[in-house]
């Protein structure tokens, strides 16, 4: 597979069909592995990492799971096909930005994909749409054992699998969730939320932007420690805490509801206007616009069946596939223009809301 | 008044104290002014306090080890830098370094998760090759022939369920 068909296929990444997993949109998993006897990829010279890429590569396309992969060197990928990649949660900014040595292969559903020569010699990653943790866990763990099949980890009895940095050590899985928590966050409850969760052992992160930055109400929970632990213990850990974090959005959206239905509705009608009508939209604005039309939905002012639209445009509202769609590099103030168009375009014929929800208007 | 305490990086006066659970444990790091926005502690999402803590338990006072890594070569100063090792081996170079590290790092300090059976095995065979061809060797070089068929068994044996187990 190459990797203009990969990006001309659009990537599920949220399961709309279902409503229950409306506000887990995605869940991950990723294993952090490396070669015994052989230079973490930072310290390895550049011929070591060459041929560590090479033997990597190799293994990892013989697997079942990467049956017609992609399989590149980061090199041989473009600025704007490596943005791509990254704003599907498919490399990491770190890989995209390595000197030399990086690769990714990456499986023709997209679920599947293990960045090589990264901070670790191999970054084994899951996705599934909704909140499936125990199914990404399985499958990512048939995947790592048939990867062993093949090649030596670096393992040791006492400390597990042998990482880069200590903190990925013992089990090297980081398990995380995608989650939508618009009513947490207009309630002003969301610092509540991270501390509580911190204080679990979990970490929680905006996604979208840098760091600290969390438009569209979108956050990523993982597990922080990864040793003293069994995977199974940990997925299960993190899955009461989202759970937990599910029940208090629903709570906070029930509330809204209750006491501000009003500033709410106004809020869900104001950003369907600006969609629909607006001539310049930063990438954040466009991402709250869109959490806010996907509440609207959640809550039954647009029809269930539009989610997948406002959740395919959350990637495709990004930088790279905007400039991608439009076949061109654009500067930022020029790819504010391509957004709203863009947007203008898909939600010209979104259906209107209906404010009328359980009697209230 | 109790000395007032002291940036855990300059040793300045602190003004600015942190405290994280993880699994109950509790971690404590206090900085300056300076520091703290150095370490973009003043964004709160933005940083990791176990990099942090990471980087606090190897400042120059607590980086005496002069050991280096016989593998790859890598020095206590070289991970104070990066906060990454050099290779797997480096895990038992500073074995002293890292232990109490991980504890405050970690729910616990021993692994108790997936173990990679396969790789192990093959492994504890291609030792096990290593040896009988060495004693091979020896027992062929003092003229103890009986010996030397034994082991020439022995290695066919390990060979075969190599075999069974393709390695590469
Ligand atoms: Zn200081
Ligand atoms: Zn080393």
């Amino acid at each position: 597979m190459t990797i203009n068909s990969l990006i001309d296929t659009p990537c599920e990444l949220t399961d709309s069909a279902s409503n229950k997993t409306a506000i887990v949109l995605m869940t991950r998993v990723r294993l952090a592995r490396n070669l015994a006897g052989k230079s973490f990829p930072g310290w390895a010279g550049k011929a070591e990492r060459a041929s560590l890429l090479e033997t990597c590569r190799q293994a990892v396309a013989a697997t079942p799971q990467m049956k017609r992969a992609l399989n590149v060197a980061v090199d041989e990928l473009t600025d704007l096909e490596r943005q791509i990649l990254v704003e599907r949660h498919l490399i990491s900014r770190e890989l995209s930005g390595s000197k030399g040595g990086g690769g990714v292969v990456i499986s023709k559903d997209q679920t599947f994909s293990v960045m090589i020569n990264e901070e670790d010699h191999l970054r084994i990653q899951v996705l599934r749409a909704g909140f499936q943790l125990k199914k990404a866990w399985n499958a990512i763990n048939d995947f790592d054992t048939g990867l062993e099949e093949q090649l030596d980890y670096a393992f040791s009895p006492t400390l597990g699998y042998l990482t880069a940095c200590p903190t990925n050590l013992g089990t090297g899985m980081r398990a995380s969730a995608m989650m939508h928590l618009p009513a947490l966050v207009i309630a002003g409850q969301m610092e509540k939320v991270v501390r509580a969760v911190n204080q679990l052992g979990m970490v929680v992160r905006g996604l979208f932007g840098e760091g600290s930055d969390a438009s569209g109400s979108i956050f990523q929970i993982s597990n922080q420690t990864t040793l003293g632990e069994a995977e199974e213990e940990i997925i299960k850990r993190l899955g009461s805490v989202l759970n937990s974090i599910v029940e208090h959005e629903l709570n906070a959206r029930a509330k809204l509801m209750e006491t501000d239905a009003r500033k709410l509705f106004d809020k869900i009608g104001r950003a369907y206007g600006i969609l629909q009508n607006s001539h310049l939209l930063s990438s954040g604005e466009a991402m709250n616009l869109l959490s806010l039309l996907r509440f609207g939905a959640d809550l039954g002012v647009f029809p269930d069946t539009n989610r997948a639209v406002i959740d395919r445009l959350f990637i495709e509202a990004q930088p790279g596939h905007l400039q991608h769609a439009q076949k061109g590099e654009f500067e930022p103030t020029e790819r504010d223009l391509l957004r709203a168009a863009r947007l203008r375009t898909e939600f010209a014929n979104f259906p209107r809301p209906n404010f009328i929800i359980n009697g209230q208007n | 008044m109790a000395n007032p305490l002291k940036c855990d990086f300059c040793s300045k006066p602190a003004t600015v104290h942190l405290t994280k659970i993880v699994s109950n444990k509790v971690h404590k790091v206090d900085l300056c002014e300076e520091c703290a926005q150095a370490k973009g502690v003043t964004d709160p999402s933005g940083f990791s306090l176990t990099d942090l803590l990471l980087t606090t338990a190897l400042t120059p006072e607590s980086a005496t080890s002069s050991a280096k890594c016989e593998q790859c070569g890598f020095t206590q100063a070289d991970f104070k830098k990066q906060g990454r090792f050099g290779c797997p081996a480096c895990y038992d170079t500073f074995k002293g370094m890292l232990d109490p590290l991980l504890d405050n790092m970690h729910k616990g300090i021993t692994h108790t998760g997936k173990v990679p059976r396969v790789a192990l095995e093959r492994k504890s065979l291609y030792d096990r090759l290593t040896k009988l061809e060495l004693n091979l060797t020896d027992a062929v070089k003092s003229e103890r022939y009986e010996e030397a068929a034994r082991y020439r068994d022995e290695i066919n044996q390990v060979k075969q369920a190599f075999s069974e187990k393709p390695a590469r």
